[in-house]
């Protein structure tokens, strides 16, 4: 049998940090470095004889991204313990949720391969707390708690086992982080680890009803080290089943260096967590008042933005697609719009220029440097004719580099279009007479030789010259 | 009458008079903790010369009007699980030997803003796990009334101190009867408040569902007193109710006509000794006289509540104590290659038998597979507990049991034999369980004049009606000025 006789089956385990000023259940900041151990009090720090306080926020944040992901609001929730040790929890229990979650049963809906609409269905949606870290000194001798992190909010989001490949996973996980952006709970700065998924991976033979054994890669925190951690993954247990072995359900740590997967710990270690009721706190109980309350108030999410571009700016499903799928980008073109009044242009601009850049630097959209005046400004230099599109293209790598008007970049590198024709003129009958075969060639009807002259006078004007006063001057010098 | 003699009300009468100063007082106590501190051994800590210190100061204060109220500078006495900031907490543990709280516990930061003076703190089992205070890291506390003895526990210190007057208040805590039977053991006044009545915060944890602080006095007056300093909303502890602010002494109407008292036939049956049971059966004729009503009913749910207790007692203790890693403070190993070891050896070495006894039974009945049959069933029973006890106090105001099956038992009687030391707790836990208030005060004193305690319980936030029956029958009986601890060796 072949890899093409195996389904592949993922479930994403994902942890997303909440953007709240305080911790879940003290007032220590939240906000990510500091020196170790600065944002800690008594009580996350598990002095004895503390106690936590449910910050309120944190509920309504899981609330807001449970309605986001079409989930139902338990009306009746708790919070339970824990149980394990290891250094950096420091009561040797976490706060989280086990049998009462506050949202679940929701979906989110993805695209196949096929481009066909595909929900992916969340199981539930709970909150908990994060732990400190550890910090291990270069010998090994030592290692240091750093509890900063500890209490930190986060929630977890829990998927069903209804993705089928690490292109399904990937998009997956950026409609989520997409989602959480959109309504503002999380930062989701992935190489910070305020966004990072535990991926349970198992394959079957095509057909098979029952699951295979599953695998679980913790605290991946890379799109690209989800997509290759998967592949690896997938092709390692078909081999092992290829080769007539078994597959164990272990937790894996994925190494991005060596591009394999680890074993975390051994089957003796095999965790009783002891899950109880945390008898320090109530139950949390949702008004159906306040769960409404939230609803009405969820800014605009990506779906409703899709439709309105369609609609308002005249976009394609395409470009209405891509430009939504981020938060900021979507921001990034409204704004721009709103101040130049060329959606089309804003479009191109971010999902062809824009778009390449951040490839190839291998960015974020939420890192784009320059401001959406930035962009609008830039395209109504073009549309004014004060710069050639060629001219704005090297205006956009500077804004990457150096943001700063566009104005101002252009009058700096003296990159201001020539209009003047009679300027113009002196360097179409300069080429002119510098390329008597190109000149014979276009009189001898081929048309294109025209281009080539064209593209002598802007290399001349090094792209100043305008590209439309430019022709016209040389089809009538041509034509004499 | 001797300065160590009177009550905390008659201190403040004569503080208010200008009989006596607060620095009279302290050093009063002072000198009969260092008489009787060799016999009683009630202190982990003492803070004497604090103390003494802080006397002056309030004193010049007090002259100035800076302070004005009129409970400053009366001494307390508080239980070693309280934490206070710059003075160990040790929970008479090895574990937390030199731990010093960088915080103040809620109801000590309210003792302090009243600026009583903290004289010590007070010895207890080893995390308030114990019935007897002999499973203390550090010291045995003796009975006064005989220091051949216990004093109960887990507060023994607290009681003995109390009873042996180095302290005329003490605070302690109560999971399954610790304030209440030492109490009864030492002949003082003992009181378990409702659970959410007073703030956790600081209080380190045995079983969060079950603990709660509450005053130990010589008499019922100062238990209102020192339960208006502590109770209160506090925004730190979710599980503390919001309530309105009370004076509890002016429920002290020293009238129980017409009050209707229920007694549980479970808690007079086996296993209850003869002069208790007789003593209690005076007691009750004693309230008939006064004017109560009284009615025997049947509790029955009261058989499973000691194992229901144990079960939920422990669970939440495995958790709690969890913290007890030797990685961010308390006692380390010294021997150690590896993480692992650091948790075993530091968590073998620091903990009593007690403690782990507990913590080990606590892992055991919330582990998979086990958790249906013990703590989820604990839980309904304890639903089925408090149901029982709803429907008896749709009947009556107050119930009234035994505080305690015995009177203070010998030394090293029961504590190499847990599930007796766990039954000297058989009247006391269902009012842990139920969450209810529960008040236990001396009702006469058995052949070889040991004290013996009567429990009061009342519904929810009804500690009037406990105070005032309670307060009632001691002004009828007059128990302290009949018997006096003897100290006999």
């Amino acid at each position: 049998m072949s890899k093409e006789d195996y389904e592949v089956v993922i479930g994403l385990e994902t942890h997303a940090e909440l953007s709240t000023k305080t911790k879940i259940f003290c007032s220590c900041p939240t906000e990510f470095g500091g020196e170790p151990n600065t944002h800690c009090c008594p009580i996350c720090m598990a002095m004895p004889g503390t106690l936590p306080v449910l910050n309120e926020r944190v509920v309504e944040y899981a609330v807001k991204a449970g309605l986001a992901t079409n989930c139902e609001i338990s009306r009746n929730s708790k919070n339970d313990r824990k149980n394990y040790f290891y250094p950096d929890l420091p009561k040797a229990y976490q706060i989280s949720q086990f049998d009462k979650p506050l949202c679940e049963k929701g979906y989110v809906e993805i695209e196949d391969e096929n481009g066909e609409k595909k929900k992916i269905r969340l199981t539930r949606i709970h909150i908990e707390e994060d732990a400190g870290k550890l910090n291990h000194d270069e010998y090994g001798r030592e290692s240091l708690v750093d509890l900063n992190r500890a209490g930190v909010p986060l929630i977890e989001i829990v998927s069903e086992p209804d993705i089928r490949s690490a292109d399904e996973a990937e998009k997956y996980l950026r409609k989520i982080k997409s989602i959480l952006e959109y309504i503002e709970v999380s930062d989701c700065k992935m190489q910070e680890g305020s966004l990072r998924a535990d991926v349970n991976v198992s394959v079957r033979k095509k057909g098979e009803t029952k699951y295979g054994t599953r695998t679980e890669m913790k605290n991946m925190n890379s799109f690209r080290s989800i997509v290759r951690g998967i592949e690896y993954e997938v092709d390692r247990q078909i081999e092992v089943l290829e080769n007539g072995g078994k597959i164990e359900q272990e937790t894996l740590r994925w190494d991005d260096v060596s591009g394999r997967t680890f074993s975390m710990r051994d089957k003796e270690d095999a965790q009783d967590y002891r899950y109880f009721p945390d008898p320090d706190l109530v139950a949390i109980k949702l008004s159906n008042e306040y769960i409404e309350n939230i609803k009405n108030n969820l800014p605009e999410l990506p779906e409703s933005r899709r439709k309105r571009y369609l609609d308002e700016y005249k976009l394609t499903e395409k470009e209405a697609n891509l430009l939504t799928a981020s938060k900021y980008t979507s921001n990034l073109f409204e704004e721009a719009t709103k101040i130049c009044n060329n959606p089309k242009a804003v479009s191109n601009w971010i999902m062809s220029d824009i778009a390449k850049i951040l490839n190839e630097k291998e960015m974020e959209a939420e890192q784009i440097p320059f401001t959406a005046e930035n962009l609008a400004e830039l395209i109504q230099l073009i549309d004014k004719g004060t710069i050639s599109n060629a001219i704005g293209k090297k205006v956009l790598v500077e804004l990457f580099e150096n943001p700063k008007a566009p104005s101002k970049i252009i009058e700096e590198k003296g990159w201001v279009q020539i209009s003047d024709e009679g300027a113009i003129k002196e360097i179409v009958l300069k080429i002119i007479e510098a390329n008597p075969q190109s000149v014979a060639d276009y009189k001898a009807g081929k048309d294109k030789a025209i281009g080539f002259l064209v593209g002598q006078a802007m290399k001349e004007t090094k792209g100043k010259a305008n590209p439309q006063i430019l022709n016209k001057l040389f089809m009538e010098e041509l034509k004499k | 009458m001797e300065i160590i003699d009177l009550t905390v009300h008659e201190l403040q009468e004569k503080l208010k008079n200008k009989e006596l100063t607060v620095t009279e007082i302290t050093k009063a106590y002072i000198d009969r903790i260092n008489e009787k501190e060799k016999d009683v051994q009630a202190f982990v800590t003492t803070l004497t010369d604090e103390a003494l210190e802080k006397a002056k100061t309030i004193e010049e204060d007090k002259e100035t009007e800076k302070i004005q109220n009129e409970l400053a500078g009366i001494p307390i006495g508080i239980k070693d699980n309280m934490c206070t900031k710059g003075v160990k907490t040790t929970c008479s543990s090895k574990m937390l030997e030199n731990f010093v709280s960088p915080y103040d516990a809620t109801v000590v930061e309210k003792v302090n803003n009243e600026n009583l003076i903290n004289l010590g703190k007070l010895n207890m089992d080893e995390f308030a796990m114990g019935a007897s205070t002999e499973y203390s890291y550090f010291k045995k506390t003796k009975n006064p009334w005989n220091l051949n003895k216990v004093p109960g526990g887990s507060s023994g210190g607290s009681a003995a101190a109390v009873a042996a007057n180095m302290v005329p208040w003490a605070l302690g805590s109560d999971t399954g009867g610790s304030i209440r039977q030492p109490s009864a053991f030492c002949g003082v006044v003992g009181l378990k408040p409702t659970y959410g009545l007073v703030s956790r915060y600081g209080l380190v944890a045995f079983a969060s569902s079950l603990d709660q602080i509450g005053p130990i006095t010589k008499d019922v007056e100062d238990s209102a007193i020192l339960l208006n300093i502590i109770a209160g909303h506090d925004e730190k502890d979710t599980t503390s109710i919001k309530t309105e602010k009370k004076d509890y002494t002016k429920c002290l109407k020293n009238d129980v006509k017409g009050v209707k008292i229920g007694i549980p036939k479970e808690y007079f049956g086996e296993g209850i000794n003869a002069e208790v049971k007789q003593e209690l059966e005076k007691s009750i004729k004693k309230y008939e006289e006064l004017g109560a009503v009284v009615e025997e009913f049947s509790l029955d749910i009261a058989e499973y509540a000691l194992a229901t207790y144990y079960i939920i007692a422990c669970a939440e203790a495995s958790s709690n104590l969890g913290r007890f890693d030797g990685i961010r403070y308390g006692y380390r190993t010294k021997n150690y290659s590896n993480l692992k070891d650091i948790y075993r050896n530091s968590r073998s070495e620091g903990f009593g038998a007690e403690v782990k006894r507990r913590i080990i039974l606590g892992t055991y009945v919330l582990s998979s597979g086990y958790y249906d049959a013990y703590y989820k069933k604990a839980q309904q029973v304890r639903t089925l507990v408090k149901k029982e006890f709803a429907k008896a106090f749709e009947k009556y105001d107050i119930i009234l049991t035994p505080t305690s099956p015995t009177v203070a038992f010998d030394l090293n009687a029961r504590s190499t034999n847990p599930l007796e030391m766990y039954l000297a707790d058989i009247c006391t836990v269902s009012v842990n369980i139920a969450g209810l208030p529960g008040i236990s005060i001396p009702c006469g004193v058995d052949s070889e004049g040991m004290p013996i305690g009567m429990q009061l319980i009342g519904n929810y936030f009804e500690e009037e009606k406990i105070l005032n029956a309670a307060y009632t029958f001691e002004k009828a009986i007059n128990f302290r000025e009949k018997y006096k601890p003897e100290y006999k060796k």
